[in-house]
């Protein structure tokens, strides 16, 4: 219990200094930045309280946000994944999610992916939704948050399978 | 009364989402408030603390860079000395260096700087402590950089000009037809000016410097050159590309401009109006 909260906080702290100081500054093709803190939200145990999860979620988006001067984009993005999480996890791994016994790094590719793919995607809708916070870009909200989250994606999935522990 | 519990209880998660949702955007919303952000900004203790360690670090990587900007900023100086010599009287000169005792220079350093969204803001590690407080103009040796938005006693942010609400006079260097000056959120290396009057004599490659309307920045300083123009819809005012003389996306030191009568003349302008 204890190692496991202590690699949340570790995870946290790093995640968001990876973020701001290193990820932010990528602007790859002009304006493309992977949103690797998204991370933390996929990989909080699935198990718990949920409330808890939601406020540590929007603590997250806030400590970023402080960061980017962004007032409160990261946080309400933030916010919407983690209320959503449950839902997705029910799509993407299906019965196994209701038995509580899934880890993420002994899941079938496919459903991992769209656990990962569908998360980031909502979060990045709503981050630059309210980033640009006016209906005349649509067009610019949904360019940028394709690629970018096509980038996050893969960065994900391949941090995924850098670190993950190897249970035999 | 029990069934309120039961529902608030049953519901507690999603009130509890609406809840923090609507803190944040609350806190978006009040961030997209031109001067009135109070809450979070990058200006204070912690974050202006990380930014200024991590950059300490990174400016060793650019130091050659910016020997070469400052030797480049030395010849045009020294330029401008030699012509005071000959005793004429001196043209406006696109350097910032062309303006009497009015405006006090400051130094800062840049140690947070975003290009990438549509609001964008800078971080200098410089603060009340130093002299700098709200709506200074922040420029470079190439041209201008925003306007200071919030102090702190250590480090201020910056209001780019790569930001959706930043608004400054600019205008012709031929003439004197001005605009506002605004960014589409495009490309950092491209502003634009509008509202500049159909008569204005345009050319492309022409150079657009700052106007004296504002008591911010100093009429003369160089901003950019005509990229193309447009009418807009009532064809009677162009909308101007500008391409921007300074990199925005690459700015390490930059001086903090403070206009010593700013004082002075909205006093003037206050009597004027009653």
């Amino acid at each position: 219990m204890n190692s496991k909260l202590f690699s949340n906080i570790g995870r946290f702290v790093i995640l968001v200094f990876l973020q701001v100081l290193i990820l932010n500054n990528i602007n790859f093709a002009g304006y493309i930045n992977p949103y690797l803190y998204v991370l933390f939200l996929l990989l909080y145990p699935f198990t718990g309280n949920q409330s808890l999860f939601l406020f540590i979620s929007f603590l997250l988006g806030v400590s970023i946000d402080v960061f980017e001067d962004s007032g409160g984009i990261n946080a309400a993005a933030c916010l919407v994944a983690a209320f959503v999480r449950p839902n997705l996890l029910r799509f993407s791994f299906g019965i196994s999610y209701d038995h509580q016994n899934i880890r993420l790094s002994a899941t079938p590719f496919g459903a991992k992916l769209s656990y990962v793919f569908l998360m980031v995607l909502i979060h990045h809708f709503v981050l630059f939704s309210l980033e640009m916070f006016s209906i005349n870009h649509i067009l610019l909200v949904l360019k940028k948050t394709i690629f970018s989250t096509i980038f996050t994606t893969i960065l994900i999935l391949l941090s995924l399978t850098l670190f993950s522990k190897k249970y035999r | 009364m029990q069934q309120i519990f039961n529902f608030l209880i049953r519901n507690k998660n999603s009130i509890l989402f609406l809840i923090l949702f609507v803190v944040s955007v609350f806190l978006t919303v009040q961030n997209h408030a031109f001067h009135k952000s109070r809450f979070l900004s990058s200006a204070n203790f912690v974050t202006g603390g990380v930014y200024s360690w991590s950059n300490d670090v990174n400016s060793y990587l650019s130091l050659d860079e910016y020997n070469e900007r400052l030797l480049e900023e030395n010849k045009q100086l020294r330029n401008i000395i030699s012509s005071i010599r000959d005793s004429l009287p001196v043209d406006q000169q696109l350097d910032s260096t062309s303006f009497e005792g009015d405006y006090l220079f400051r130094t800062a350093r840049v140690i947070n700087n975003n290009f990438s969204k549509v609001d964008n803001y800078l971080t200098l590690n410089r603060g009340e402590r130093s002299g700098i407080q709200q709506e200074y103009g922040v420029i470079t040796s190439q041209g201008i950089v925003g306007i200071v938005d919030r102090v702190n006693e250590n480090y201020s942010r910056v209001i780019s000009i790569l930001n959706s609400r930043s608004r400054i006079n600019a205008q012709l260097n031929n003439t004197n037809h001005f605009g506002s000056l605004v960014w589409d959120g495009k490309d950092p290396n491209i502003v634009q000016l509008i509202d500049v009057p159909r008569q204005a004599p345009l050319q492309k490659g022409d150079t657009i410097i700052t106007g004296g309307r504002s008591l911010i920045f100093p009429k003369g300083l160089p901003v950019g050159s005509i990229q193309d123009f447009t009418l807009d819809q009532t064809q009677s005012y162009y909308t101007i590309n500008i391409k921007l003389f300074n990199d925005m996306t690459n700015i390490g030191y930059v001086y903090v401009i403070e206009n010593v009568n700013k004082e002075e003349i909205e006093n003037l302008q206050e009597t004027n109006e009653q």
